[in-house]
Formats: C-alpha cells, structure tokens, sequence
C-alpha cells in the first residue's frame, strides 16, 4: 500500500504500524507516532492496520532549547 | 543548604534549567549539560528521518530520561494548534510524561512569543492534563493570567531567544516577581554569567538557557560558570544585598589613627 510518511511517498510490504517501523529501520527507537494526525499509542503498533493513503508522521527528541 | 526549587511538586537542587540545542555533537551535549548540573533539560520533537541511517545517533542515548527530567519544548510553533499537537506527540514519545515547555511564537524574526495563541494553548493543556511551564513575554498582567490558569511555572524572555542580550528590562521581571505564586523562570536572552547572577539576585527561581552554553567558544566551561552564577545569584538573593548609598561609608573605623 501507499502511505505518506513524514511527507514523502512509501510503499509498504506489511500492514501494521510495527511492519513500517520495522521497513524504516526504526524499530527498538523511541518514537510517537500519528496516523491521519490521531496519536497510536505505542502498545498498538503491532496490531494497528494501516490502510492506503494514510498520512503517518513519526517523531523523535532531538536537540532544542 | 536545602534551598530547593519546586515544579509541579517535583523538588530540584538546581536552578539551572538547560537546553540541548546547538551542540557540535552529542557528546559535546552530553558532557556540558553534565558540567551544569541542571536537572530539567529541554528537547524539541521532530520528524525522523526516514529511509537513510539505521545507526544514527539518538539524543536520549546520551541524556538519559531516567537521570534528567526532559523537558519537552514547542519551539518551533507558530499557533496554538501546533503546539497542542507537538506536546501529545512528546507525551507519547515520553511514555506519558506530562511536564512540557509551551512556547507558541509570534514570528521568526524575534521569536517574541504569540501571546493570544499561548493562552488558548495554555488552557487546552491544562485542561487535557499537562502540567505547563510557559514561555511568555515580561508583561506581569499576562504572567498572572497564566498562572490563574494554572501553568506551574511561569517563564518571562529577559530578552529575544539566542540573542545574549541579557535581563533587558528587570524592572518588568521585578514587577511579576512580586506578584507570583508560582516559580518565575528566566527563559530566553541570557549571554553570560553575570546574566544569570542578575536574574537570581533578582529573586527568580531559575533560569532557562541554551545558546549562552552552546554558543560559547568553550561550551563545556560556560557550563561550569553558569552553574556557579546560578548558586552565587540564589545565595546572594537569600543573604540579601546592603542598600545602595549615594555616598561613601568606610568599612574601618575612623578614630583611633596614630597622628
């Protein structure tokens, strides 16, 4: 399916939100994650579906003031 | 000495508040935030960067959560709604940790914050059970209206965010400090330790910095100096300065002088 993931382009293999985590990379990260700006707590993520078109955005702490 | 300072019923040794920015690298980060001896340090929430870098370093690798309370920051928000959005995002990444910097600015030239826009964000946190500590400009009528509202610190800029310029107008700090209940924070503007000293003499509870560390020629060093400013203002604050006088005062006695 085609998602938009931190506003670029991406076809994911899986479905779940643990698959994409895991397709970036990211997985064992410290990360929140949005689907269609709704917040998927992190215990779901291996058992919530993602559907195509869906806009998720993943963030990190990075250095700030 | 227990002279604590107390957020949100935390109790904190220090009064040094730090942020993580402008590093040259988290190592850099790490040892001059250890050097302050800040406890509560700020971290600004971002998108990750995707497709590239499995291995790339990460900020809470080298500030521990579980040794510093981090301190979520909205930077980078120019309305209300970014900023509520921004402060669930960290509650979720933070496994529900609900202590957040709210910062909502005005625009990019002076990061003045958006006072209206702060407000309306100040309120729906609150309301959704954050507890704020709120990054506003030194207008004492608005500092009490925020604390009314219940954000449980309150952080007036002693000048405009990464500029050094210092307290700019202590007269209007002095003014919110006399009328808090809640810890009043100098957030934004301090350039050097004096700056810091200054804001503590004044009776602040802390101070909130960033680039005065990060910026400095020796980060590392500046942290050291501004760790001790912090403690020399406190001191100085609670021992209570002599008054100023118009004329001289000698400190020896003047009779008894051989002639």
């Amino acid at each position: 399916m085609k998602l938009t993931v931190n506003g670029d382009t991406l076809t994911l293999d899986g479905t779940t939100i643990a698959d994409l985590v895991t397709q970036l990379n990211l997985a064992g990260r410290r990360l929140a994650v949005e689907v269609n700006r709704d917040i998927v707590p992190k215990s779901q993520h291996d058992d919530f579906t993602l559907n195509d078109g869906d806009v998720v955005e993943i963030v990190h702490a990075i250095g700030g003031g | 000495m227990s002279d604590l300072l107390t957020i949100a019923g935390n109790t904190y040794s220090s009064r040094l508040l730090i942020g993580t920015g402008k590093y040259k690298d988290f190592e850099e980060t790490r040892e001059a935030i250890e050097t302050s001896g800040a406890e509560i340090v700020t971290v600004a929430i971002r998108r990750t960067n995707i497709g590239q870098n499995a291995d790339e370093p990460n900020l809470l690798d080298f500030i521990n959560p579980d040794k510093y309370t981090i301190l979520p920051n909205t930077a980078g928000c120019f309305s209300a709604e970014d900023a509520v959005r921004c402060c669930k995002l960290a509650r979720e990444l933070l496994d529900g940790h609900d202590l957040v910097k709210l910062e909502v600015l005005g625009d990019q030239k002076t990061l003045y914050p958006n006072i209206t826009h702060t407000l309306r964000a100040a309120r729906e946190l609150i309301d959704d059970g954050f507890k704020v500590m709120v990054y506003t400009n030194d207008d004492p009528i608005v500092a009490k209206e925020l604390e009314d509202m219940g954000c449980v610190a309150v952080m007036p800029l002693g000048s405009l965010i990464g500029s050094g310029l210092g307290i700019l107008n202590p007269h209007s700090i002095r003014l919110i400090l006399e009328e808090a209940n809640v810890p009043i924070i100098v957030d934004a503007g301090v350039g050097t330790a004096s700056d810091a000293a200054l804001a503590m003499e004044m009776g602040c509870d802390g101070v909130l910095l960033n680039s005065a560390v990060a910026h400095a020629q020796k980060p590392v060093l500046m942290a050291s100096a501004m760790r001790k400013a912090i403690e020399a203002g406190r001191e100085a604050f609670l021992a209570g300065r002599m008054p100023r006088k118009a004329y001289a005062s000698a400190s020896s006695p003047l009779d008894g002088i051989s002639r």
